[in-house]
């Protein structure tokens, strides 16, 4: 049979790790995440054993390691800075450390990959075990060479004593192959950031030479004997999420002929299977479905109105001081932005062996231990009998159907018997993916005569996102249910004026009804491009009124030295003087600036951009964006997620807009939902602003914020005009430069 | 043509002869990734609009999503796979792919399979392209990840490698 080679569940085992004649090493905790109410509320799922060294570091014959990670690679490079992270407290070389597969009772669980929690997150983590593991090694060393601990030096695996090179005995001697088989202490010394080698120093990726070579195996290359081919039938485009299709008939003859392609129908869920991949794909296209599609959305056209209409519930997120005296300045602003979609390049895809004593999943989840409760609750098995192997995919920026097409893939092993690869086509990606959701901002702030701010208030309109999977809504007939309000899905602290220092703010959510609009879920940067669009518009706003500077704005106002020290350094990169730009013949030129983040860390942007009048086009000139991430352990790394954060601003901020009718989504595929291209991409600036001896905070999607506003109030440079929506299209923009 | 296993087709992969049984109708993307195990050209949207299943054939890149099979028989089509070799016999890097890796491009690198095909087709074709020449031949291929700077980067300093002005 064809395909990358899988290896057997045995091979796989935390066991298969050791040497035959390892010790066990695998010690469950034993929670039934069935009996929790919702998974936003796990606390760590059954898995290994959190406190156990051996959960996380494995010492070879060899005096490599391996380390046993929590968090999965979405092509941001966390599977090489948090073996650098290991590497540096082991004292080992990074050819000294390897990881293996992400999959639930082999790696620890450490949270979900999302909210940029690898480093943040993980690298204490990391960075502890490692530690206890080298004080393990010492002491046993010590032990072994006679010697004590203060007299023992380390280096690539190798304990010596100080003074007396020929004494010395490596990792390997003291535990090659052998578990730990011991708790963490809780008083192994981390090392001293001014003595790190390893961390803050660019690494190669070890995974980007098969990536460019063409051979990488993603999870869409997985084959398995017997294995059958799937793809999904779902009207084109989702509906509210309330209310999805009723499947009313159906033509099985319409797919005769096109080899043993095949339908399988769970109730609504309907998918065509077939031995070969394209017999799936023509069948699905061909079949003939009646589909009951109820009118569940407004039209996108009046999509605002209708949000400013159906809000069920007003919440105040914070509100704390009283507002400063002296206002003589004040400004309201108000911004509507739209659904934008993942859009990953790959269509999502997952292969599920579902037998019926338990079931083996591989996917390109980001938090495979939900995955695996919401299998077992699918498949009516025990969670412990479900294993889930993450499998990369493309890059997903959140939410994608990464979780709904592996529920589909299983669902659908189970009732045919054979392992099962269910992939996704371009329209079931781009019509049915839980969207980072629309949102309406309106911001009203105030300063005195002397340009300090004197009150900030924001109010939000947006919905929750969508807890079930659309699988398990035509399977089951689940009924449609939202997530809680919380972070990421509320008015944000840190974006909304979090980086000033305000005598009175008030953060108020006008909560929509899940149901009953498209699937929400997270978006790279939830929500932050427009409360930033919205808010730090409404500051340069302010700013001119007072008749200051927007970058000496913002410096009299900020609000810690962190901020301030992002601010400096991408005013500083850009070579910041104003906002003025001459045009280029009779094309509009400006300069803009933002702060912002996402929950943690500090991020600012400078853009420059030109406007063509007449044609209503928009080009992003270059962008400047600065990071500071307190630690940062791979600097290369790190400038490349500022550059892909930047890009992704700009496709979002000029292009990207998801469009509906009553009856659902229409922009299905890469010409109706345009994204940035080679010729759409800026000259990018990233810096970097460095603290190593600081704890990390997350680097994935802290400087988009920034840029959305910097964007923004380029373009008001440009023109004097502000837009008050995204994306900037030329007729949007033609429109407001005649109004 | 044919051989031995009855509706067997031959066709010249990466430089190989390969024989496979699909359907001439078949889109060639199916026969490379199913039958013949290539994990280059991958799927991404079936209708040609994002470039990830590109493929070069005699030559010239074409989108394997919407090719079908009988177009590329009796020619040489090459994938990611086989591009160092259809740059150079004895060569197991491109200086593309070289310099690719120098400049850690690829972020999840799903989109590169096509990427580094159409970006060699180009290098082929013209030994000092400008920046707005090589954004104009890779404008049809979209990097989600928006690792186009380093891309660029990469394909720059490539055409400057394959002219000997650098090591």
């Amino acid at each position: 049979m064809s395909g990358a080679r899988l290896s057997s569940p045995a091979e796989l085992t935390r066991r298969g790790l050791l040497k035959a004649g390892g010790a066990l090493l695998v010690g469950f905790a034993l929670i039934d995440p069935l009996a929790r109410p919702a998974r936003a509320q796990f606390g760590p799922p059954p898995g290994p054993d959190r406190e156990k060294i051996d959960s996380w570091i494995i010492i070879h014959a060899d005096s490599t390691a391996t380390v046993l990670i929590g968090f999965v690679e979405l092509g941001q490079g966390a599977t090489t800075a948090l073996p650098q992270v290991a590497a540096e407290e082991l004292d080992l070389d990074m050819d000294q450390v390897r990881v293996v597969a992400h999959e639930t009772e082999v790696t620890p669980f450490q949270g979900g990959t999302y909210s940029s929690s690898a480093i943040a997150n993980g690298r204490p983590q990391v960075q502890r075990a490692a530690a206890e593991a080298r004080a393990e090694l010492l002491r046993r060393a010590s032990q072994h060479l006679g010697a004590p601990l203060a007299d023992l030096a380390t280096a690539r695996g190798v304990v010596s004593v100080r003074g007396d090179g020929g004494r010395q005995v490596t990792y390997g001697q003291l535990l090659g192959d052998r578990p730990f088989e011991i708790s963490m202490t809780g008083e192994a010394p981390l090392k001293n950031p001014s003595a790190y080698r390893i961390v803050g120093q660019r690494a190669a990726r070890p995974d980007l030479a098969e990536k460019v070579m063409g051979h990488r195996t993603y999870v869409q290359h997985l084959r398995l004997p017997q294995m059958l081919h799937a793809r999904i039938v779902r009207p084109r485009g989702q509906g509210a999420f309330g209310a999805p299709p009723r499947l009313l008939a159906l033509d099985e003859a319409s797919i005769a002929g096109m080899g043993d392609a095949r339908v399988v129908r769970e109730n609504d869920f309907l998918a065509i299977v077939a031995s070969r991949e394209w017999d799936a794909v023509r069948a699905a296209r061909a079949l003939r479905a009646e589909w009951d599609i109820p009118a569940s959305l407004p039209d996108s056209a009046d999509l605002y109105n209708a949000m400013r209409r159906g809000v069920a519930a007003v919440q105040v997120v914070l509100e704390e001081g009283t507002p400063g005296e002296g206002s003589v300045h004040s400004v309201r602003f108000a911004a509507e932005t739209p659904y934008q979609a993942h859009a990953t390049m790959a269509p999502n895809c997952a292969l599920a062996d579902v037998k019926a004593d338990g079931a083996r999943v591989w996917a390109s989840s980001q938090d495979i231990y939900a995955l695996r409760g919401s299998l077992a609750r699918l498949l009516g098995l025990d969670p412990l009998a479900v294993t889930v192997q993450f499998a990369e995919g493309s890059g997903t920026y959140g939410h994608s159907l990464y979780d709904d097409v592996a529920l589909g893939a299983a669902l659908l092993s189970q009732k045919m018997g054979v392992p099962v690869r269910l992939q996704y086509e371009r329209a079931d990606e781009h019509g049915w993916d839980t969207f980072g959701p629309a949102h309406i901002g309106e911001v009203a702030i105030a300063c005195d005569a002397a340009g300090k701010l004197t009150s900030y208030s924001y109010d939000g309109w947006q919905h929750s996102w969508a807890f079930v999977e659309t699988t398990e809504q035509m399977a089951r007939g689940t009924p449609a249910r939202g997530w809680p309000m919380g972070p990421s899905r509320s008015v944000n602290p840190a974006v909304c004026g979090g980086m000033y220092a305000l005598p009175y703010r008030k953060l108020t959510d006008h909560v929509l009804a899940t149901e009953e609009w498209p699937r929400g879920a997270w978006l790279r940067s939830p929500l932050d491009l427009s409360f930033t669009f919205a808010s730090e518009q409404a500051v340069d706003v302010l700013a001119a009124q007072a008749g200051l500077d927007p970058v000496a704005f913002r410096r009299l106002n900020i609000a810690d030295a962190r901020w301030l020290g992002v601010l400096d350094a991408a005013a500083e990169a850009s070579g910041w003087t104003g906002p003025e730009l001459p045009p280029s013949g009779s094309l509009l030129r400006g300069r803009g600036v933002g702060l912002g983040t996402h929950l943690k860390g500090w991020g600012a942007a400078v853009a420059d951009v030109e406007v063509d009048p007449e044609s209503g086009r928009v080009r992003i000139l270059h962008i400047w964006g600065a990071l500071d991430a307190g630690c940062t352990v791979n600097p290369d790394i790190v400038d490349a997620q500022i550059t892909g954060q930047l890009v992704q601003t700009v496709s979002r901020m000029l292009l990207e807009e998801v469009h509906f009718t009553p009856q659902g989504v229409t922009t299905l595929d890469w010409n109706s939902y345009k994204v940035a291209r080679f010729s759409d991409c800026p000259e990018i600036t990233p810096v970097i602003v460095q603290h190593l001896d600081q704890p990390s905070s997350g680097a994935g999607e802290e400087v988009m914020a920034a840029a959305s506003a910097a964007i923004a109030n380029a373009f008001h440079a440009a023109t004097g005009k502000r837009m008050a929506t995204f994306p900037f299209t030329p007729e949007r923009v033609r429109a407001v430069l005649a109004g | 043509m044919n051989d031995d296993e009855a509706g067997a087709t031959q066709l010249s992969v990466n430089g190989e002869a390969r024989r496979v049984a699909s359907d001439p109708a078949t889109p060639l993307l199916y026969v490379l990734a199913d039958e013949l195990d290539l994990k280059g050209p991958r799927f991404g949207c079936g209708m040609a609009q994002c470039g990830s299943c590109s493929v070069l054939i005699d030559g010239r890149e074409v989108r394997s999503c919407v090719v079908p099979l009988a177009s590329a028989l009796g020619k040489d089509v090459v994938t990611a796979e086989g591009i160092a070799r259809w740059y150079s016999p004895d060569s197991t890097l491109h200086p593309l792919q070289d310099e690719l890796i120098a400049a850690q491009a690829p972020q999840c690198g799903f989109c590169y399979g096509g990427m580094v095909v159409k970006a060699a087709e180009l290098l082929a074709a013209n030994p000092a392209p400008s920046r707005a020449q090589i954004v104009a031949h890779m404008d049809g291929h979209i990097c989600r990840c928006g690792t186009y700077p380093r891309l660029l980067t990469a394909i720059e300093r490539a055409a400057a490698r394959m002219r000997g002005e650098t090591a």
